[in-house]
């Protein structure tokens, strides 16, 4: 909210700096945004002294001026204004000035003539409504001086971020009421003259006209309204349309306007409507019930739902309670005959409407705060006494006060001690009362540390001992209370092993040359389709946002992968060719609507582009499946996870890879994840070109089977001895099934240590089809150095089993 | 014989001292001939070993050849010597040629920063409680407090999965939701994802927050400040100045903002701070009654503060980075500056 310091002055005296000002404001909880100088448009408008005037050789009614400005060269400005005159003193917006409507002042010519500004009338300047010429300084000026020094203009607006609670400051008498406890005990607060002007009102009464009947009064706990008789429409006087404006509003006419100026007063929105327009002369508060469409004061038209609150005539809807009239009855030039209504609706009623409408006024964001339940009879008076005086209209004798739900007033029993307690504060009572007094509250002491504490109608946001606390440590001041420490038992838990297993795989994925990213956890809508995955795959069954950003962005992942490939993309689009890179992060799978959905934790990975780009001891040499399964092993490896088993993965469950070139990795029961390579029609599903591995696993599964406890063992006493073996099998033949029968044997073998592949080969001289492998079995004795003689028999025996089993020959 | 013998500590002591006298390569080489050549000295004393008595001969070999070990390894290092003084170009590798490369692996600065925060926390005695991404409505907002249709909704702009699930808004959730099942005390803290319904260029729709709550018998006002003025010492620096600035949030009473000196210009006022001096790091407040009754807790046995700060906002004042939207597009050359 705006609030201008002048208009605030007239409420409560303050002579604070703006930026004290600003400062004090923010430190009560009145968050101040800006700060603006509001005659800062005038800027490069300055005093001028007319020196000559001449006629404009082309034109009749305009005259070429040569002006001082303070500039050691005079001015020649081309001049429209009937009362131009040599030696006077006029405000003249030079070159670079920008006066209120974007109105840029530039160097130009009219009708031939040089003219390097511009001379103004006040209506110009928005100083007044005087557009009859230009603007008349009297008295003796430096030429060249600022207008607003000149004048004395100086007004500061503070632009006030309100947090939802303070309804009471959406008001000039909040923010002053505000402003007097800035010192203790507070200033006074000069409330504005709430009472009728008794010459302006007529013999007739409101009741004989107009009857008010509320049908729903627990939508509308009260209604007041008064009426007004020959009421003349007209712009507003310019003290009103300047007001409206240093707060950033626009004059409409002078009914309308009151309505706002009472408004931003009081805090309490008002609505005038034109009550020739009333059918039956009757306002009926009522639910909309059967009436479905209703067309705005903005001419919009909006759908009802029978619970919206509605303001009726006799026949038919005239206004959306609380949150705009109708245009069926608004002000127009033609108005004679005013009702004005001044209301308190449920704020709950008025938000739901609000939202469902689409329509947020300023009455309805004050309605659905909370507006002060006792202020609505004052706010009436004064905007129908403004309107009298101003629209020079008369007042029906009596208002309508229908008011069938009382407030209840809020009285809190306040324990000082526990007050203190709960900021660290030693105040006393006397002076809790008195910062509490400061703002209104009404507050008796009855006891040593109780105190009973009335709370204003208007402070709708106190209702316990604990909200009052905050009024006396915002009052009292934040940065006065001091800090201490909390005394607590030096009782701590075990870290979650979810994050340890995180931090753990973090440190050895960024050790592998991985770089983390983290994606958005919602993805495109055809994310599964992209994917191409089947009809019943599990991650079929997303969560789809109601009210997405864009259908980019519709629904939750329920894959890592998406995103990775997403990443690939942006980055390759800035060359960035080659890649690493991993995610940690949750994956969701809907169940039934309306419960949450499951979430389960994933780690994925992603490479492309070269494993060694060309280089001094290298040729450039593009990644592959084995890259990804290296660091995959090694990943688990420090993890301390073994017996890991690669299969094929099955191309239908998994039909992102590309078939034959994608594993599923598990450790004995359990599946880990997949790995492989990505097939290259879902690769031009995300515009992509360059092939790209992925891995990707269950955080859930990883963590089933990291080890429960570390046990060193002791280092080998004895040397090793190895002896390979070479053998020559059909090239279907897989190593991992060479390898687990060798490991199948050597775990009955106390001697066998390890055995690896370090060699495959296929080509001439092997005949085709064929392929050689060749393994090294390492051999260790816990209690002594080996000898040829003691491993021979067993090295044998491991070659003519798997010889046997593979159907292999041995190389020549 | 012990003429023979002695010959070779002579020749030994000869050898040595023209090596080191040698100025040059030149000279060592014509050294290396004189000794060891075909026709050098030690090679003749070598060919003419069958001079010496047969007893002699075995052990004057072997002295002869350790000799010839010796002068050879004398020469190496001598040619080390002088390549030293010459500067070094002449032999051994061309070290300026460039390594061959390990790629470095990065942590997102989101994740980094995260973890320096909880730290933090962790060594204050707070314990990790993570909770859902997806949350109820009665966990993001009625057990925090804030009613459907409560003005206090339009805070946080919430994509919705449906009437009652929504992406939480906030890592608030964790607070209820530890409180639910666990007596005091409680010292948590709860980092996570957080979703707002909000796209440009100071807004994204996934950010990361840090939740904390503490919760005993006379936990003061004065506590929070305590502890959050250590946080943001130990996160900042032993200068940063903080202030404590009434606010609001349902969930707790009395709120505040914390704001901190700001750290581009020190309070001078700048971009950063929008020329106020002060920059916005943290929501903090004592646990609003209401959420204690919401738990189970007894409101006149307990007080409790909470707080809350954005990991992003943290790690762009700490990195001077000035594009939110950087986090999440991870671009490469972006993650690998952390």
């Amino acid at each position: 909210m705006k609030v201008s310091l002048s208009w605030l002055k007239e409420y409560v005296s303050v002579d604070l700096e703006p930026s004290v000002m600003s400062d004090r404001l923010t430190m009560a909880g009145l968050e101040v945004d800006a700060v603006e100088q509001r005659f800062d448009y005038l800027d490069n408008v300055v005093v001028a002294r007319v020196d000559e005037v001449k006629k404009h050789p082309n034109a009749d009614k305009l005259s070429v001026c040569q002006v001082n400005t303070g500039d050691k060269e005079l001015v020649q400005i081309v001049c429209g204004a009937p009362n131009v005159r040599e030696g006077m003193f006029v405000p003249c917006a030079l070159p670079g000035a920008v006066l209120p409507g974007e109105f840029k002042i530039k160097k130009g010519k009219l009708r031939g003539e040089k003219s390097c500004g511009m001379l103004c009338s006040a209506s110009e300047l928005r100083l007044n409504t005087d557009a009859s010429g230009i603007m008349d300084l009297e008295g003796e000026f430096a030429p060249g001086m600022p207008l607003e020094d000149a004048l004395k203009l100086s007004d500061t607006v503070f632009e006030i971020d309100l947090t939802p609670n303070r309804p009471d400051c959406l008001s000039m008498i909040g923010v002053a009421r505000e402003v007097a406890a800035f010192d203790l005990p507070a200033k006074e607060v000069t409330l504005p003259d709430f009472s009728l002007p008794k010459d302006k009102i007529c013999d007739e009464s409101i009741h004989d006209y107009a009857k008010v009947e509320i049908q729903d009064p627990d939508l509308c706990p009260r209604y007041t309204a008064g009426m007004l008789f020959n009421v003349k429409i007209e712009p507003s006087p310019f003290w009103l349309q300047e007001k409206l404006e240093s707060i950033g509003l626009t004059p409409i006419n002078n009914v309308v306007d009151i309505t706002n100026f009472v408004m931003m007063e009081t805090g309490q929105p008002l609505h005038a409507f034109d009550f020739d327009e009333i059918a039956d002369s009757k306002i009926i508060v009522r639910r909309a019930g059967d009436d479905d469409e209703f067309t705005t004061l903005d001419s919009k038209e909006h759908k009802l739902e029978p619970d919206m609150l509605m303001i009726c005539d006799g026949k038919k809807p005239v206004g959306v309670a609380g949150v705009m009239g109708g245009e069926n009855s608004e002000i127009s030039e033609k108005t004679t005959r005013v009702l004005v209504e001044s209301a308190y609706f449920n704020p709950v009623s008025i938000r739901k409407t609000a939202k469902k409408t689409g329509i947020g006024t300023d009455a309805s964001h004050r309605f659905e705060r909370g507006v002060d339940p006792d202020g609505t009879l004052n706010a009436l008076k004064r905007s129908v006494a403004l309107i009298a005086q101003v629209c020079d209209a008369k007042i029906a004798k009596d208002l309508i006060d229908e008011h069938p739900q009382k407030p209840v007033p809020v009285e809190i029993d306040l324990d000082t001690s526990a007050l203190n307690v709960r900021l660290g504060t030693d105040l006393d009572t006397g002076a809790i009362k008195e910062i509490l007094e400061s703002v209104a509250f009404e507050v008796q002491k009855t006891g040593d540390t109780r105190l009973k504490v009335g709370v204003p109608f208007f402070r709708v946001d106190v209702a316990r001992p604990e909200d009052l606390s905050e009024e006396v440590a915002r009052l009292w001041g934040y940065n006065k209370i001091e800090t201490s420490y909390p005394q607590v038992p030096a009782k701590g838990k075990l870290l979650d092993p979810k994050i340890s297993l995180r931090e753990n795989i973090r440190q050895a994925m960024t050790g592998f040359s991985f770089s983390e990213a983290i994606n958005y956890n919602f993805v495109n809508e055809d994310s599964c389709n992209r994917l191409n995955l089947g009809e019943d795959d599990k991650r079929r069954r997303v969560e789809t946002i109601l009210n997405p950003i864009s259908e980019q962005m519709s629904v939750l992942r329920s894959s890592l992968l998406p995103g990775l490939l997403e990443t690939m993309k942006r980055n390759v689009s800035q060359q960035s060719n080659s890649l690493q890179i991993f995610e940690i992060g949750k994956v969701f799978y809907a169940t039934q609507k309306g419960s949450l959905p499951e979430e389960y934790e994933s780690l994925a990975g992603l490479i492309t582009g070269n494993r060694l780009e060309q280089s001094w001891f290298a040729k450039k040499t593009a990644y592959d499946f084995f890259d990804l399964k290296g660091v995959v092993e090694g990943l688990f490896d420090a993890l301390m996870i073994g017996n890991l088993n690669f299969e094929r993965a099955d191309s239908n469950r998994f039909p992102y890879f590309e078939t034959g070139h994608a594993a599923m990795i598990t450790s004995g029961e359990t599946i880990l994840g997949t790995l492989g390579k990505i097939d290259a029609k879902v690769l031009k599903n995300y515009g992509l070109k360059t092939d790209a591995f992925v891995f990707d696993f269950s955080m859930t599964a990883i963590q089933d089977l990291l080890p429960e406890a570390i046990n060193a063992k002791p280092l080998p006493k004895f040397p090793s001895t190895s002896r390979d073996i070479t053998i020559i099998v059909d090239r279907t033949v897989r190593v991992g099934a060479v390898l687990d029968k060798i490991n199948g044997i050597s775990k009955k073998e106390a001697l066998v240590e390890s055995v690896s592949l370090f060699d495959v080969f296929e080509g001439k001289p092997l005949a085709d089809g064929k392929k050689s492998l060749s393994f090294r079995v390492v051999y260790r004795s816990p209690n002594k150095t080996l000898t040829e003689k003691n491993i021979k028999k067993l090295h044998t025996k491991i070659s003519k089993i798997v010889i046997d089993q593979f159907d292999a020959d041995l190389p020549d | 014989m012990q003429n023979s013998i002695s010959r070779i500590d002579e020749i030994e002591k000869e050898a040595f001292d023209k090596i080191d006298q040698a100025d040059g390569s030149d000279a060592l080489e014509k050294l290396s001939i004189e000794y060891l050549g075909r026709k050098g000295v030690l090679t003749s004393f070598l060919r003419n070993i069958s001079s010496l008595p047969v007893e002699d001969r075995p052990s004057a070999g072997k002295k002869a050849n350790i000799l010839k070990g010796k002068i050879e390894a004398k020469f190496k290092s001598a040619y080390a010597r002088l390549e030293a003084d010459s500067g070094g170009d002449t032999a051994g590798i061309d070290v300026t040629l460039p390594g061959r490369p390990v790629r470095k692996g990065s942590l997102h600065p989101v994740t980094q920063v995260g973890k320096e925060i909880c730290d933090i926390f962790l060594r204050l005695g707070f314990d990790i409680a993570e909770s859902p991404e997806v949350e109820t409505d009665y966990y993001n907002f009625e057990a925090l407090n804030i009613p459907k249709y409560h003005p206090a909704r339009d805070m946080q702009d919430t994509f919705y999965v449906s009437e009652n699930i929504v992406l939480r808004t906030h890592t608030s959730p964790s607070q209820p939701r530890v409180m639910e099942s666990t007596e005091p005390p409680v010292r948590i803290i709860s980092p996570g994802k957080v979703f707002r319904c909000d796209s440009d260029i100071t807004h994204t729709p996934m950010f990361h927050q840090v939740e904390g709550l503490m919760v005993d018998k006379n936990i003061s006002f004065g506590d929070l400040k305590g502890i959050l003025t250590t946080f943001v010492h130990q996160f900042f620096d032993k200068e940063t100045s903080l202030r404590f600035r009434p606010s609001f949030f349902p969930f707790t009473e009395p709120s505040a903002e914390v704001d901190i000196r700001c750290v581009m210009c020190r309070g001078e006022g700048c971009r950063i701070c929008s020329k106020t001096g002060w920059l916005e790091v943290l929501g903090s407040g004592m646990v609003h009654p209401a959420v204690f009754e919401n738990v189970g807790y007894d409101t006149d046995k307990y007080t409790g503060f909470a707080f809350g700060m954005g990991i992003e906002r943290l790690a762009m004042l700490k990195y001077g980075i000035d594009d939110l939207r950087k986090f999440f597009e991870n671009d490469i050359r972006f993650l690998g500056q952390f």
